[in-house]
């Protein structure tokens, strides 16, 4: 049996749906673009221009419901499948978009540059527990205007797991779109083999942007992947309890949704967000408190009622150093999350509410997102029935440590941790070191940039990419790119 | 309990009735509005923020003191002006261009107006055109600016350059925050100040207020 997690029962999960679509049909949702405001219009929503206000109908909900897809699949860069985002699937990506690293050296929180970030595409090339790569974190050594594209140029270039990422603004979409042309060929074969997820955030209350709703419709028009990432703070922007900050996560969701299908029916999108609540003693958003992690079981659980993929930003801590309080958040988070089902698990590498990736913790995570997925496969037996025999065995050999049933069964049984995990005897572990943690996890990053192998990716292609990576820095008075040996 | 020392201890419980009720009494008995204002009403938000640093209260208590610090503010604030005293000054926020996350410039907001300045909020995504002449037309003496975007940060140079190049940056003095600046960045681009979060900025408003 595979194990499960749930936080609403049918009554209340149908009363949070039905008091979501309230909200949507009387108070509705401000949005600040014209094209999709007139496009509600015309399916009958009740549009306001001067207020870039729109009341949504039980129609346009009913109708975006249906025609989402209940799944869909990514591929990587050369167009294998990786993820295949249904029922209880669940994958991990690391947390996207920080903007600084922990510095192993000098033990510091600083800005990131080119050189870290291709470190980290070749970390995570070997992380066998996290599926996608992420944009996880913002090179300060390039012009502004192209961090986020120039991200996802690097992510193509070195590592060929699909990417997790995100537009800063309407403008960066093409480039971003056109570096994934280039690695798939036509528009057509990218819609049919998607490569990348992007999140798309509505403003919290009940608002969409002109940057990310924008972003929706481009996504949608092109059949990129979004997951939506609406983020009520309980208790500030939004109701302090966890039903009421689930209503206006299911409206703001609900509303992005009717924007993707509208534009493109049938368009691929992940269930997704990153509430929290929100801390009134030191003004921050906790990602690593048990109650946001609650909230993201509970709206995937709305999701799943839906027949949607889902996503949650639920693995990652808000330490700010790789301490006991950065593991305990992250797993607590990983195992509720592959409880729950989440398909999508966002988070790991993250430090300092969403603001801080470290390659160290990366790998410490992936060995937690290791265990998790072990959790989830349950307790099965494995002729274990009738047991006599087994026994019997046992007790005439005296160990059962070279038994037929102990080498077929041992590596499904047991998950075995490591190299960061440590389960050495003391004095095994002093005789090698006595390696603390953060060492062990950095001794792995080390052996993993050294065995990194370069991605197979076409070399024709490698050079379209930095051809439009080179072109978009030149728009923006950059003469070159920070690595030209690429 | 003499007048303002009602005034200082019901602000501090949130009680916005009780505050309006004694500043008009206050008022009514003629004690000098600059007393009211400094060793009633300020007196008490000082408090406040101490006790919030010191995690003797939480968020709420503070925002609630606020309201109703501008219940008593509202009152007095007609004979200040009569009477020619100004207030402790005027700050102009905003989110910097192209970044439209302002939960944390909101809070800032609310507790620079909780200690007594006059808040003039320009919104998200604003430009460094706006920023300097709403600063110059409103005689605002700090310019505060937010970004929580790194493609949004360099924004907060612009205005800098935009003061000096106007010869207003002796005038106006600006303080930046959010999650991706630091107070290196803030010397490096020539800001006058950093906070890291709502009390700090207004601790370090006063002080820029201070310092002409
Ligand atoms: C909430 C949030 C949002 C909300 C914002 C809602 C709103 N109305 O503001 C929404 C969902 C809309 C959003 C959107 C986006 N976001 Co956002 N967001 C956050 C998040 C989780 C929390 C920010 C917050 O409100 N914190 C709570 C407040 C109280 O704290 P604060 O803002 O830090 O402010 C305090 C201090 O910094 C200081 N302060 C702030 N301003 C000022 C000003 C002065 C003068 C002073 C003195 C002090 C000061 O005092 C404040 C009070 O304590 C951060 C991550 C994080 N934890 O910081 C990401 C984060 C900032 N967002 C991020 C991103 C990428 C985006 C999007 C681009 C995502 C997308 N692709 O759609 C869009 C932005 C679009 C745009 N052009 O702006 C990234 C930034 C990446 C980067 N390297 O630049 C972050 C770091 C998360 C991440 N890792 O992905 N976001």
């Amino acid at each position: 049996m595979r194990p499960i997690v749930k936080f609403l029962d049918n009554e209340l999960l149908e009363r949070i749906v039905s008091e979501a679509r309230d909200v949507l049909c009387k108070l509705g949702v401000e949005i600040h673009n014209r094209g999709i405001l007139s496009m509600l219009g015309d399916y009958g929503a009740k549009v306001d221009m001067h207020r870039n206000h729109a009341l949504f109908t039980d129609e346009i909900i009913d109708r975006t419901l249906k025609s989402a897809p209940g799944s869909f699949k990514l591929y990587d860069v050369l167009g294998n499948e990786t993820h295949d985002f249904i029922g209880y699937n669940v994958y991990f990506t690391p947390g996207s978009a920080a903007l600084n690293i922990l510095d192993y050296k000098t033990r510091k929180i600083r800005k990131p540059t080119t050189m870290d970030y291709i470190k980290y595409t070749e970390v995570v090339s070997g992380l066998e527990n996290i599926a996608s790569q992420s944009t996880a974190f913002i090179p300060a050594d390039v012009n502004e205007n192209i961090s986020d594209s120039y991200r996802l140029y690097l992510s193509l270039l070195c590592c060929k797991k699909p990417v997790v990422t995100g537009a800063f603004s309407v403008e960066a979409f093409n480039i971003m779109k056109d570096l994934q042309l280039a690695v798939r060929g036509t528009r057509e074969k990218l819609a049919a083999k998607p490569l990348t997820i992007y999140s798309c955030c509505p403003t919290s209350p009940l608002k969409w942007s002109d940057v990310t709703s924008q972003n929706l419709v481009d996504c949608a028009l092109h059949s990129i992947p979004v997951e939506y990432v609406s983020m009520p703070l309980a208790g500030f922007m939004a109701p302090v309890t966890l039903v009421g900050t689930l209503v206006q996560h299911t409206a703001e969701t609900l509303s992005g949704l009717a924007i993707s299908q509208l534009t493109n029916p049938g368009t691929p999108i992940l269930y997704g967000g990153s509430p929290a609540i929100f801390d009134v003693r030191y003004e921050t958003t906790p990602m690593g408190a048990v109650e946001t992690q609650m909230i993201d079981c509970a709206y995937n659980e709305i999701g799943k009622h839906f027949g949607l993929p889902t996503q949650a930003y639920i693995s990652l801590s808000d330490s700010k150093r790789l301490d006991t309080q950065a593991g305990l958040e992250s797993s607590m988070g990983a195992t509720l999350a592959v409880l729950a089902g989440v398909n999508n698990i966002s988070g790991p590498g993250m430090l300092d509410f969403e603001n801080c990736q470290s390659l160290e913790k990366l790998v410490v995570d992936n060995e937690i997102c290791g265990m998790t997925l072990r959790l989830i496969k349950g307790i099965e037996p494995r002729e274990d029935f009738p047991a006599l025999p087994r026994f019997e065995e046992l007790l005439k050999e005296k160990h059962l440590l070279i038994s037929e049933h102990t080498l077929r069964y041992l590596r499904e049984e047991q998950y075995f941790p490591g190299p960061v995990i440590d389960r050495a005897n003391r004095a095994r572990w002093r005789e090698e070191g006595a390696l603390t943690l953060f060492k062990r996890a950095h001794r792995e990053v080390k052996r993993l940039v050294k065995e990194y192998e370069p991605s197979r990716l076409p070399g024709e292609v490698k050079r379209e990419l930095k051809k439009l990576m080179e072109g978009e820095a030149r728009r923006y008075g950059m003469d070159s790119l920070p690595s030209r040996d690429l | 309990m003499d007048i303002l020392k009602q005034i200082s201890e019901n602000l501090r419980g949130g009680n916005d009735k009780k505050v309006l009720e004694f500043t008009k009494l206050a008022i009514e008995q003629k004690i000098p509005p600059k007393d009211i204002l400094d060793d009633g009403l300020i007196a008490g938000m000082d408090t406040v923020g101490k006790l919030f640093k010191a995690h003797e209260i939480f968020l709420p208590d503070v925002l609630l003191a606020a309201k109703a610090m501008y219940s008593g503010m509202d009152e007095l604030k007609p004979i200040l002006i009569r009477e020619g005293i100004p207030t402790i000054g005027k700050v102009v926020i905003g989110t910097i261009q192209g970044d439209l996350h302002d939960i944390g410039k909101n809070l800032v907001g609310i507790m620079l107006k909780g200690a007594g300045f006059e808040v003039i909020d320009l919104g998200n995504d604003v430009s460094p055109e706006k920023f300097v002449e709403r600063a110059k037309k409103e005689n605002a003496k700090v310019i505060g600016m937010s970004a929580l975007l790194t493609t949004t940060m360099q924004g907060m140079r612009k205005v800098i350059d935009l003061l000096n190049e106007r010869g207003l940056s002796g005038e106006i003095k600006t303080i930046i925050g959010g999650a991706p600046v630091s107070e290196e960045f803030a010397r490096e681009i020539g800001a006058d100040a950093y906070g890291y979060d709502a009390a700090s900025a207004v601790d370090r408003v006063k002080k820029l207020t201070r310092e002409k």
